[in-house]
Order: structure tokens, then sequence, then C-alpha cells
């Protein structure tokens, strides 16, 4: 007998005949409540995010790296980028990632209540190494993407595609128990939410 | 044949009962500092985002009514989360216990050709003693997770579920960076971002150059075949992305019925476990995406004692844990002895009910007493487990002393019979023959007497009050 059928028919021994089917109760909060920015930067705030509320998404990306050049995926926006110093992923190298000096990337969706971004490899988030081997993370944010709480999240995501929820920049809670940033992943996680001009 | 988890193979046995190896905790001083700093820590943190949700009663209900439902639709959903997971380019296998699951993923391992491979901090390859396995292979397993590291350099042992190197405290990491980290500065401090920066650079180089990975998962998805894995420092995310083979071993319990589920799971396990509204980062994939990640993903669900626990209907509730570990930080056992005492991978009340189900009650018979019953863990738990019943339940199943069923019965015999019972009540007095506190009972009664304190009889009965009057 394989493995899967002995392990099957040991579930099935010892569940018996018919077990009982429990209902779920879904009665904690669900459905779309309003967004609060001002909590959403409160929370980013909070897990040592940097937040930048800005019109100007080139301006504030260029104060932020300087002089540096940063990687970008494939289809991140030319007008976030003036005068910023750019290489583009067209399949960049690790090692050609890893010496940059950030990396640029939109989100798909941000949570309100955690304070957390998700991003999920689109054309403008770019493949999972480009947000996780240089040091510094900036991620441009519509206020449109903004929801409320976890559930609304999972609604607007596609399961499929490779999701990365982040929420501050790398941080362990191993010494001590007390939270400390900067390990493995991006030191610096700055957050540029794009102010909607009149 | 017996369904239980293998002696001879993995961490579920520990060398010797939990009084003993508790009474060795107990006498360090600087280990129970340390523990009850950080379980005080964690409770205050836990505490506060926990209050910030209104609805967390009502996510902790659907949560345990979730893993009810997948218990009992556990074949469907196995079965289900396979087809998915084949279907989006992975491979999945079955192993029905710690030695076939070893085997596995050390032959997946050979076929790459590697001798080395990064780890991500799994509860399940701990169980199964996998880093064992892969050494006798000549394959060299590499902890990323900084807890786990720190395990790994000390030549120690995980004390908890969420942070194995708990029993340690800044100072004593930095001694065991100093000592066994290679290339590390000298002028390192113990401040702890100082430490973690250490970590940073002792593994970069591995990440980079390192073609297979090894994971647990958190859940995973039988509706849509998405697996997630929550973490904090980034190692999770440089083994999920940057190796060209991924093996995920998972227990079959960690299934999940559908995508939507996530909403309910993903607001419990971050905020009982360390703290936090949310981790900083969760990882989610399916199968194998082209030009992103690996290319080779597999799937290894095992078994290993769990199908002997979903056989027993009070104790399969142990099944629902989401290893969050809420239940070590609150229990004051735990808080006193350390995770070492327990002797398995699982410490701390879950381990208490979790390890004897695994093994059969028989290979762990000291644990479902290594409780007070206060009943915390079950008020703590985000998926209402009902842990002091689970202890109570396995104590009856426990071989009992043959000694304890004769005092017994010699109890309720005289409880039966007036003058007997009153004779017995006079020679209570001569207890103090027998030391203070009892501490001078005879064999096999000293056994009793060692972590318990004889109450002194009263001076008069009640029936010679009475009669007195």
């Amino acid at each position: 007998m394989s493995s899967k059928n002995l392990i099957l028919r040991r579930i099935r021994e010892a569940l018996g005949e018919s077990p009982e089917q429990p209902e779920i109760p879904r009665d904690y909060r669900r459905g779309e409540a309003p967004v609060d920015l001002d909590l959403l930067v409160e929370r980013l705030i909070d897990y040592k995010a940097v937040v930048h509320r800005t019109s100007d998404i080139s301006d504030t990306i260029k104060r932020i790296v300087g002089d540096g050049a940063v990687v970008v995926p494939p289809s991140l926006p030319d007008s976030w980028l003036r005068n910023v110093r750019f290489i583009r992923d067209d399949g960049l190298s690790q090692d050609q990632i890893a010496a940059a000096d950030g990396v640029v990337t939109a989100a798909a969706v941000a949570v309100v209540e955690t304070g957390t971004i998700v991003l999920d490899a689109g054309e403008d988030q770019g493949r999972r190494i480009l947000s996780l081997l240089p040091d510094l993370h900036i991620c441009v944010l519509r206020p449109d993407q903004v929801v409320a709480s976890v559930p609304e999240a999972i609604a607007r995501l596609t399961p499929g595609r490779p999701l990365t929820w982040i929420s501050g920049p790398s941080a362990t809670s191993d010494i001590e128990l007390n939270r400390v940033e900067g390990v493995h992943g991006p030191r610096n996680l700055h957050i540029v939410l794009v102010e909607e001009t009149a | 044949m017996s369904t239980h988890a293998p002696k001879g193979v993995g961490h579920l046995r520990g060398d010797e009962p939990f009084p003993a190896a508790a009474k060795v905790a107990l006498a360090n001083p600087q280990l129970r500092r340390n523990l009850q700093h950080a379980t005080t820590t964690i409770r205050g943190k836990s505490g506060r985002v926990i209050a910030e949700l209104p609805d967390w009663q009502e996510l902790r209900s659907a949560g345990s009514a979730l893993k009810a439902y997948t218990m009992a639709n556990l074949p469907r959903l196995l079965e289900q989360l396979e087809e998915r997971v084949t279907a989006a380019g992975g491979v999945v296998h079955w192993a029905a216990d710690a030695t076939e699951a070893n085997r596995i993923v050390t032959d997946l391992v050979r076929q790459t050709g590697e001798q080395r491979v990064i780890k991500v901090k799994s509860m399940a390859t701990q169980e199964i003693g996998l880093n064992e396995a892969l050494e006798d292979a000549g394959i060299t397993p590499v902890e990323t997770d900084l807890a786990e590291l720190i395990v790994q350099l000390g030549h120690d042992k995980p004390s908890h579920i969420l942070v194995p190197a708990i029993h340690r405290n800044r100072s004593e990491i930095r001694e065991i960076f100093l000592r066994e980290m290679p290339g590390v500065d000298p002028e390192l401090t113990d401040n702890p971002p100082d430490l973690a920066g250490a970590a940073r650079r002792y593994l970069r180089e591995t990440f980079l150059s390192t073609k297979v990975a090894v994971s647990g998962a958190n859940f995973g998805i039988a509706e849509t075949g998405t697996l997630a894995v929550v973490e904090s420092e980034g190692n999770g995310r440089m083994c999920l992305t940057l190796p060209d083979t991924l093996i995920t071993v998972m227990g079959i319990e960690k299934v999940v019925p559908a995508w939507q589920d996530l909403e309910v799971f993903l607001q419990l396990l971050p905020r009982a476990s360390t703290g936090e509204r949310m981790n900083p980062y969760t990882s989610m994939w399916t199968g194998v995406t082209p030009g992103d990640g690996p290319q080779s993903f597999h799937l290894v669900l095992l078994d290993n004692g769990r199908t002997a626990v979903l056989a027993d209907e009070v104790g399969r509730q142990a099944l629902h844990c989401i290893r969050c570990s809420a239940c070590l930080n609150v229990c004051p056992v735990y808080e006193r002895t350390g995770g070492h005492a327990y002797g398995s991978v699982y410490p701390g009340p879950i381990g208490a009910v979790l390890s004897p189900q695994l093994t059969g009650v028989e290979d762990n018979a000291s644990l479902p007493y290594a409780s007070s019953l206060c009943g915390a863990c079950f008020d703590a738990c985000p998926v209402k487990i009902d842990i002091p019943s689970i202890l109570v339940h396995l104590r009856n199943q426990a071989p009992h002393p043959r000694s304890e069923k004769a005092a017994m019965a010699a109890a309720a015999y005289t409880m039966d019979r007036p003058k007997l019972y009153e004779r017995a009540q006079r020679a209570a007095k001569l207890s103090k023959l027998l030391g203070k506190r009892g501490r001078g009972l005879p064999p096999p009664l000293n056994g009793w007497a060692a972590s318990r304190d004889l109450p002194e009889p009263p001076a008069e009965s009640f029936r010679d009050w009475w009669r007195g009057r």
C-alpha cells in the first residue's frame, strides 16, 4: 500500500463513519469599512517604516535615494523616476540586484488595521527577489489600494500569484522577545503614499 | 501496526521524566530570570494588540470551528491540496512517519547533487530530526532563523516553539557568537540590533550561494494549493525565493479549507504569537511561478502520529494548534522550568498534550502531569483548544503505579466505615512523626510529597470537638 493510501485509511478509521460537520460562525468583522489613511500612517510608523505623503512621486524618490542607483520592476512608470538613477529588471543577476542601493516598487494592496503592504509580483512590483536583496525598499502606494482590514485584503488578492505581505522593515523577536529591526530583509522601508491632487 | 510516531528517530521523547528534568532546570536561577523577563514582555505586548480588536472572541470561535471542520474533512482536503499543488507545477509526497519523511527529503536533496541546504525554522522538521538525517547523508543543514542559529551555534536544544533560544539572554547570545561564528567582529556588543546585524552578515553569502532550501508551512490552502510561511526576519523570504529547489515539510493537520479562511488565521496568529498586529513578512506561493522563485517545488505531507491523535475524540483538538506558543507564555509551570524539561520539541501546555498523543502516552507518561490545571492556556489559545480537559483525559490513560490503586481502595474502605475512619483520624496525629510537611514519609508515599506539602493535622477532630461540647 502506498503511504498516501495508508495515511488516508488511517484518517478515515480515526474519524469513523460520518464525522460531525461543524458550522463555521463568521461573526467577526467583514465587508467594507471606511479607510482611515491617518491610521495607516500611524501603524506604518509604529513598526518603523518611514512614510512620505506627497503628490510628487519622483521628487520624493529622488530625495530618498539621492545619487544612489535603484533597481525597478519592468513596468514601473518612468514618470516616477525623473532624475533618479535606475536599472530596470530585464532578467538582472542576483549580484546586480544585491549591489543596488535600493528598489522601487508599486504595491497591490495595503491594510490600515495592521500597517501592512502586500506585493503580488505584478509588472509594477516585479519578481520577489527585487524587493528582497537591496537594503532599501521604496514602495509607492495609491489611496485606492488601501483597505481597512485583513478580510478585505484577502478578498482583493489573487492566491495563484506569489504574495509577500510586508509589515515594517525586517525584524526579529528572538532576543528576549522584543522586536528589533534589521535582520535579513531590507532594513529601510519607505512608503510613498500618493496624495490625491484636486 | 502502531500509528504512533516511531521510536529512535526525531525529538518527541525526552531522556528522563519531566519531574527529574524540571528539578535540574529549577536549580538554574539565570534560566528562570531569562524566561520570566521574556514571557512577561510577550504577555504585555500580546495583550495590548489583542485588546485593539473588538471581535477577538468571534475570530477565536471561527478559528476553532474551521479547525474542527478541517479535521472532519481531512481526507478530501488533503487530496484537493495535492491536486492543486500538482496542477501548479509542484510535486506532492506522503510520509507515514519521521523515517519516511527524512528519506524523502534526503533523496530529493541528493538528486540535486548539492551538499548544503538552507532551512527556515520549522517545527515539523525538528520533530522528525531532519537535520541529523541530512548530516548522516553528508548534507549540511544551515538554520537561518536567528533563534535557531543561536541554538545551532550553541550546540543547544530549542526550548520554545516560537523563540527556540528564549532561555538565552543577550549577553549569553553575544558569547555564543564570539565563540562560534566564523569571521565575527571581536568588538561585538550585546546590543540586540548589533547581534541581529552580526547574523545578517554571517548568513548573507550562504543565502546567495545555496541551491536548495527546506521549509515548514503555517498553512496549506486546499482550495488553491497555496502554501504560506509566516516569519519576521526575511530569512524565510530568502529561502523561499533564492534557491532553485524548495522542499516544504507540512503536518497533515496544517491544511486549511479555503483561501478566504486565511482572513481568520492571519488575524489570530501574529497577535497571539509575537504580539504584533502583523508579523514583518508573510510569503505565499502556489506551486512554481516561471521566472520567479524556485523552479522545482516539493511538498511532503507528514503523518508521524497525527492520525493516532485524530483517533482520540477528546485529544484530537490538540491538532488544531497553529503553533503560536501563547500557551507557553502564560503557563506558570513553563515559566519556571523552561522548555528543555519537557523533553520534546513541543514544550509547554500544548506539548504536554501533543507529545504523549503523538508517541503513545506510555512514552511520555509524566507530561500530562506537568501542569497545575490552572486553565490560563485555554484562555490564551487563539483557537480555543481546551488543554486542561485533554490533560485530565490523558492522566486517566497514563499508567498508574499499583500502590496508588491500593491506597485509594484502602481510603475508600476506611471512609465507608465510621469507626475505622475515627481511628484513622486519631492516627493522623501521629503523622508528626513523619517530619515537617510530610518530608519523612516512607516510600512509595515520599514520591507524592516530593512536590507537595502534607497538611498539618488539626489538634482536635470535629468528632472529638462534638463529643466534648
